[in-house]
């Protein structure tokens, strides 16, 4: 029974992190009774539980994220969606306009190949294929914006505690930002500076994830550049 | 190409200097290439190749998707410029062996059952050649598939040893390697302390050989801890800032 790193040391995959009855959490495995990371991130020791917080990870889907897709494929009855999982997300009919398919229905007029959603996923297949929704507030065809990305372990920064971080920058630049779970963040400003601005604070978010005191530090920094915008 | 090997009789060393289990100057980079999901650069003496990685990411065509795991799928290729005459960009014989190799010695240190249906695309580019590519590109494969998150058991590392002049040797070069009795690179998992690659070229008597791989695996554990070096430094220095 013995920890071999600190918490919130760096792991390699490969590391040992534990020996003994411990349950393995997130992003580690077990190999002859030791307990080892299987991605880059800090470790971390809690009650009975070992886990590492990935710096780098793909996006996994889940049950009720929130993922900004496009739409890259239309079959009969169902859409195709990109949502940078390691297979491609189905929006059914039923999910988009609250209504049972019909054939007289003219798929791309309600979404065409290419177009950018706002989608829930609402539930894992059998084959783990994710099942997306625009049903539901502040879910749908995105018209305005743009979109920049981040790897996907480091979304929870972005997003804060409680939403501590998004809403500081929501006040603080006047933007309207979607934060899809996927990695990709849909931004939509009155101004082009307001953009600017959060296009640099993402990017200063994604190199600092790790770091403690994140969002006062970004606060300061979104006033420095607003001032330097003045 | 390599000087010419000096002819000193009382100490013996290697074509470039070296002694005779000593590894050639190594710089590892990762995270180089934006638009890849994971990367690496690795200089291994006058070795430079470029490695970026993809996915997990749907796999095309799809009837060669595999229900219950994710496939891997390697291409080595060596640029035009990177060997002395101009090669052809067309991919070779060689090349096509080492993607398979490559592929074979990546595998077991990959969860790959975590993706059933999809792809993993590892793409290593030599950009220069100086012997032992397959080895710096195996080096370099795995820091890119850390970066790019994908869960792995335990880094690959590879290094080469072989027979030149009579005697055992690290690492060899391209003089060593075309001139020498034998070449035999080795992939090795230092944390699980498994062999994923064991290749031989030439002629080595078994002991001769059970040396070669034991001397490998010491290169090997070297490498590992430059490896391990690359892909903090992404991280180490804006960890100071706390």
């Amino acid at each position: 029974m013995s920890e071999h790193f600190e918490s919130r040391d760096l792991v390699i995959p490969g590391d040992i992190l534990f020996e003994g009855r411990i349950r393995t959490g997130d992003n580690t495995y077990r190999r002859q009774g030791k307990v080892c990371a299987s991605r880059i991130g800090l470790v971390e020791y809690g009650r009975g539980i070992v886990s590492v917080i990935a710096l780098e990870a793909g996006y996994n889907p889940l049950v009720s994220d929130l993922v900004v897709g496009e739409v890259i494929d239309i079959e009969l009855g169902r859409w195709f969606v990109d949502i940078d999982a390691s297979v491609a997300a189905v929006l059914n009919v039923p999910d988009a306009i609250d209504a049972p398919f019909r054939p007289d229905i003219v798929m791309p007029e309600i979404l065409d190949v290419g177009e950018t959603i706002v989608a829930k996923v609402v539930d894992l297949d059998r084959r783990r294929t994710p099942i997306l929704s625009i049903l539901g507030r502040d879910l749908g065809k995105a018209e305005e914006g743009f979109i920049i990305r981040i790897t996907p372990s480091k979304i929870p920064r972005l997003i804060g505690k409680k939403g501590s971080m998004v809403n500081m920058i929501l006040k603080e630049t006047g933007c309207e930002i979607v934060i899809g779970q996927n990695g990709r963040i849909l931004i939509h400003g009155r101004t082009r500076e307001q953009e600017d601005i959060v296009v640099k604070v993402v990017e200063r978010i994604e190199m600092e994830a790790h770091t403690t005191g994140l969002t006062n530090r970004i606060q300061e920094y979104i006033k420095h550049m607003k001032e330097g915008q003045d | 190409m390599s000087p010419k090997p000096k002819k000193k009789k009382k100490e013996w060393k290697r074509v470039d200097d070296r002694e005779w289990n000593e590894l050639r100057p190594i710089k590892i980079e990762s995270g180089v290439l934006p638009n890849a999901d994971g990367s690496a650069y690795i200089e291994m003496g006058k070795n430079k190749v470029i490695v970026g990685v993809f996915g997990p990411k749907e796999m095309h065509p799809k009837h060669l998707a595999k229900p219950h795991m994710a496939v891997l799928r390697c291409r080595y290729h060596m640029a035009p410029f990177s060997t002395d005459p101009r090669r052809s960009p067309a991919p070779s014989r060689r090349d096509t062996e080492i993607s398979m190799v490559m592929r074979h010695a990546l595998e077991p240190a990959i969860f790959l059952e975590r993706y059933p249906r999809s792809a993993i695309e590892v793409y290593a580019e030599v950009l220069e050649a100086d012997g032992g590519t397959r080895c710096a590109s195996l080096n370099a494969a795995s820091v890119a598939l850390v970066d790019a998150g994908i869960p792995m058991s335990d880094l690959v590392v590879s290094c080469a040893a072989g027979k030149y002049d009579g005697r055992l040797i690290l690492d060899l070069g391209d003089y060593e390697d075309k001139m020498g009795e034998a070449d035999v690179p080795v992939g090795y998992m230092p944390k699980l302390g498994k062999i994923t690659l064991l290749q031989m070229d030439g002629i080595l008597s078994p002991e001769e050989l059970e040396q070669c791989i034991s001397l490998a695996m010491e290169g090997c554990e070297k490498i590992y801890e430059l490896q391990r070096e690359s892909l903090k430094k992404k991280y180490g220095t804006e960890k100071e800032e706390k």
